[in-house]
């Protein structure tokens, strides 16, 4: 037992140890968009994934009927703000590799919309991203990324991208929308690697 | 012909770079419309700001600020028109 007290505001002016560097807890969930929110229905949706031994096809039904994970996860975005245990229904990209040989390491994810985004292939693998479509229990909202967006807590969520239609696999680590314009090319919170 | 380095942008390229952004007329890479920056659509967020086409929605131009630094993209404009005063 400890005779040196903290007093009664101690323990607020600890840390989360939850909260990586430089980020601040939020409760609601704030909209970060680079362009209009596109409307995508489901029944034109398909994601894609292109090797160079081909394209990987997945429609809304067939994506829908894949092993489905229920996710627990902490999210920290490079403006500042992060949100602890949001909860998530996806396809982990574990499965979506699984019938998947490449030879190629790095992953340049695409949105509806243009938007684009690189992650190297082996921090996508292993439990670390998912495709999600419900975000607390219910389909994920188009203005946070619906009908799916890709979902990589491990890095800054620029690197979860709204609207997902596909991943396209690259030989070398290219830069993709943000990564182009300041941002970092990898993105780790914990490493505070928000710019070049 | 001899190239020269880049500290010779000094005068043209300060001058350039003060130009009205909104006056300024730029051409966009995608559809080849070409208007003034002030007639863009702008998206902002906390991530930055992000300039697309009026006429194909293409991004022209980015603006990522944090703190004493700023990165300025033109991907998406092949030139930009900048009035000259008194000309």
């Amino acid at each position: 037992m400890s005779f040196i007290s903290r007093g009664f505001s101690g323990r607020s002016r600890e840390r989360d140890d939850r909260l990586p560097p430089g980020q601040t807890l939020v409760h609601d969930f704030p909209v970060l968009s680079a362009g209009p929110t596109p409307d995508i229905d489901t029944a034109d949706w398909e994601f894609t994934i292109r090797t160079e031994s081909g394209v990987h096809r997945w429609n809304w039904d067939e994506f829908t009927s894949l092993k489905i994970d229920d996710v627990d996860t902490d999210i920290h975005c490079v403006t500042h703000w992060s949100k602890l245990g949001t909860k998530w229904r996806g396809v982990s990209l574990d499965t979506l590799f699984e019938d998947i040989e490449t030879e190629q390491d790095y992953v340049m994810a695409h949105s509806y919309g243009g938007y684009t985004t690189n992650v190297p292939l082996d921090e996508l693998l292993d439990g670390k991203a998912w495709v999600a479509f419900e975000y607390d229990g219910e389909p994920l909202d188009p203005e946070h990324g619906g009908p799916a967006r890709l979902l990589v807590p491990h890095l800054y969520f620029w690197k979860s991208a709204k609207w997902v239609r596909g991943l396209e696999m690259m030989d070398q680590d290219e830069p993709g929308f943000w990564e182009q314009n300041g941002y970092h090319i990898h993105g780790d919170p914990w490493k505070e690697e928000r710019y070049w | 012909m001899q190239h020269v380095d880049g500290n010779s942008l000094a005068g043209p390229l300060a001058e350039f770079l003060a130009f009205d952004v909104t006056m300024a007329t730029a051409r966009c890479n995608g559809c080849g419309d070409t208007a003034e920056l002030a007639r863009a659509m702008v998206y902002t967020s906390g991530a930055g700001t992000v300039v697309r086409c009026r006429s194909c929605g293409q991004v022209l131009a980015t603006l990522v600020e944090s703190g004493d630094r700023a990165w300025i993209g033109f991907s998406g404009v092949s030139a930009i028109e900048v009035r000259r005063p008194g000309s």
